[in-house]
């Protein structure tokens, strides 16, 4: 049986039974912990609170759910997609239109209305032939929210989409994004994880024309008590397009508190390259770094390919533990062990993180690192530097 | 002037859960403006007896004392000894993966001085650092030891020990496995280094090949976890025509 293929063609709820774990696709979830987001739709489920603060070249408009733009939509992979499509109050719908180049990052902030209640969540990103854009999704808050996003890249468009996870601890959040790519387009996924209870994000791509190219980038720092599962799936049915896929994470648990302090991270990185997908290019990479016990990783690539004339298809993963050897080589020049233990990291996610192409936001998502390290280090090496550690 | 002290040191390293002596009573005194030679075979506790100076967790003191201007250096962390001014260049510098040359030096030159150097200054210092060591200035947007040959790893130690100017430099093996023009490069940097009067140097070798281009005022013959014979520059003329077999000889004998 195909890992990648065995998806029902349905919008409906019903049509995808409710998971119970031991499916492929949830054998990795801890169901009990989902608040029924995977069970039966919720009576009166609401939208999150959203703070627009778009480019000026970009339209944001919040659209209720009989509105015609959102008819158009994607197919779910699983229950919870399909609930949250179903039940979604209304949709966030970004249009960036023909050959418009966003001026800068058109940044939704998504934020929880609490754990106690179900959100359902649907954003659509709508990007016209020859435009250039970037969009972030920053999540924060409490919330029990499942929601679809949808990426239209249009033929020889460009779109790089951001999304943040900065929950906070009692969040639970699943959520597919979709992109579909137009012929010879570009997308860019970075998916930043680092708050939340359980976060289980499923990035999708398909292509629709030949030339196309997908880049899906993820970092996630899980500590105590957390589950953050990314799971991509990339379907290359077109010629000559491109895929790469490079996630990494850090796993910080409490190994004094037994089973609540495992720190917990899933990568399931699927690949499926059809016949007609000749001249496909594909590449996918996860490397995981355990800094303490009490932590688990499990990295899963799939690669399926039905067409022998390829470019080329690879995909690599490794989990290791925090090197002690770096650490005193470190220490050895006198850093102390909290700033060598923040360099170590820091440069572990570097070459992910430097590849955003967003000052503001790396910088961000670099001190997100640093509170999850627990550290707040006063110090002046790195003020008035481009430092590129 | 700044006095490394060892006195009657004793390690051991645990190996198949056992732990097992490597040095047997090591007694030295290293001062600034001095340079010492120890010189033995493999196997013989030389390089014990650098990570041990440094404070590398694997290795435990079970006896005996080191300090520096009087201070306990063994009760010290691995950063505060580099702090005190102990350096340590390694035979096999780690390999710090997304951590640039520049960024890592100036972490280290910022901690080591207490304060961040002016980045102006700061990048002067450096460039002429690395000119001497005929570094070319990419190098220091690289990360730290990632893909360095084995002469641009020792070069990069002797980098560090300019720039850091520490007041006991441990060399351990830094000869070891470079060709001849970076052997001479990373002498000439240990050398200038050493001119300045301010730091005490205890070159850790195998071979005498070094010691043609870093002349010791002392040379130490370690055998077996403990110095079994001492002299001057001459000891190390001897041991090249002779070897360690007499010493290893002797010590087994003992």
């Amino acid at each position: 049986m195909s890992v990648v293929t065995d998806t029902p063609d349905s919008v409906e709820a019903p049509d995808f039974p409710v998971p119970t774990g031991r499916e492929e696709a949830w054998r990795f979830t801890p169901l009990a912990r989902m608040r029924g987001l995977h069970g039966e739709a919720a009576t009166n489920p609401v939208a999150p609170r959203v703070t627009i603060d778009a480019a000026p070249e970009v339209s944001v408009e919040i659209v209720a759910a009989s509105d015609p733009r959102v008819t158009r939509r994607l197919t779910p992979l699983d229950r919870p997609s399909a609930l949250a499509m179903a039940g979604a109050p209304e949709s966030i719908v970004v249009s960036i239109a023909s050959e418009v180049v966003a001026s800068r990052p058109t940044v939704i902030r998504i934020t929880g209305v609490g754990a106690d209640r179900t959100s359902y969540g649907h954003v659509i990103i709508d990007a016209a032939p020859f435009s250039n854009s970037v969009v972030v999704l920053e999540h924060v808050g409490s919330a029990s929210y499942s929601a679809n996003v949808e990426v239209r890249v249009g033929d020889c468009a460009q779109v790089q989409l951001v999304s943040v996870q900065d929950w906070d601890d009692d969040t639970v959040h699943l959520g597919r994004q979709h992109a579909v790519i137009g012929r010879d387009a570009k997308f860019r996924s970075f998916v930043a994880t680092f708050g939340g209870n359980l976060v289980r994000l499923v990035p999708t791509v398909d292509y629709v024309g030949s030339g196309g190219d997908a880049e899906l980038l993820g970092v996630f720092f899980s500590d105590a008590g957390q589950h953050l599962e990314h799971r991509s799936l990339i379907d290359h049915s077109a010629p000559h397009c491109r895929s790469n896929v490079l996630y990494k994470g850090a796993l910080r648990g409490d190994p004094s508190a037994g089973e609540a302090g495992i720190a917990r991270s899933v990568w399931i990185g699927d690949v499926l390259i059809r016949a007609g997908a000749i001249g496909t290019e594909t590449y996918e990479l996860n490397r995981n770094l355990v800094l303490t016990e009490a932590a688990r990783a499990d990295s899963v690539p799939n690669l399926e390919i039905e067409t022998g004339e390829i470019v080329g298809a690879g995909h690599a993963s490794a989990t290791g533990r925090f090197d002690d050897e770096q650490l005193f080589y470190l220490m050895s020049r006198g850093i102390p062990a909290d700033v060598a233990t923040r360099l170590v990291v820091r440069g572990f996610f570097s070459d992910v993180i430097s590849r955003l192409g967003l000052p503001e936001w790396e910088d961000r998502l670099s001190s997100l690192i640093d509170s999850e390290l627990g550290l707040e280090i006063v110090e002046g090496a790195d003020d008035d530097s481009g430092h590129t550690g | 002037m700044a006095t490394l002290e060892i006195r009657d040191l004793h390690v051991t390293v645990e190996t198949d859960g056992a732990p097992r002596e490597i040095l047997r009573g090591v007694d030295l005194t290293v001062r600034a403006g001095e340079t010492h030679a120890i010189m033995g075979p493999n196997g013989s506790g030389k390089s014990t007896l650098a990570y041990s100076i440094a404070g590398h967790p694997k290795y435990t003191v079970t006896g005996g004392t080191v300090t520096l201007d009087g201070e306990d250096v063994l009760a010290m962390s691995v950063d505060a000894r580099a702090r005190a001014g102990i350096f340590l260049a390694m035979q096999y510098p780690v390999e710090v993966p997304g951590v640039s040359v520049s960024n890592f030096l100036r972490t280290s030159v910022t901690a080591i001085r207490g304060e961040a150097p002016k980045l102006r200054n700061w990048i002067k210092e450096m460039r002429t650092a690395m000119d001497a060591l005929s570094m070319d200035p990419a190098f220091a947007e690289r990360n730290v030891n990632e893909g360095f040959s084995g002469g641009e790893k020792k070069r990069h130690e002797i980098l560090q020990m300019e720039l850091l100017r520490p007041k006991i430099a441990v060399l351990d093996e830094t000869d070891s496995g470079l060709d001849i023009d970076a052997l001479k490069v990373v002498s000439e940097g240990v050398n200038r280094v050493a001119a300045t009067g301010e730091v005490g140097t205890l070159l850790i070798t195998h071979y005498t090949r070094i010691l043609r281009y870093i002349r010791p005022d002392f040379v130490h013959v370690f055998v077996d976890g403990r110095i079994v014979a001492e002299g001057g520059a001459e000891l190390a003329d001897q041991l090249e025509a002779q070897g360690y077999d007499v010493y290893v000889k002797a010590a087994a004998s003992a």
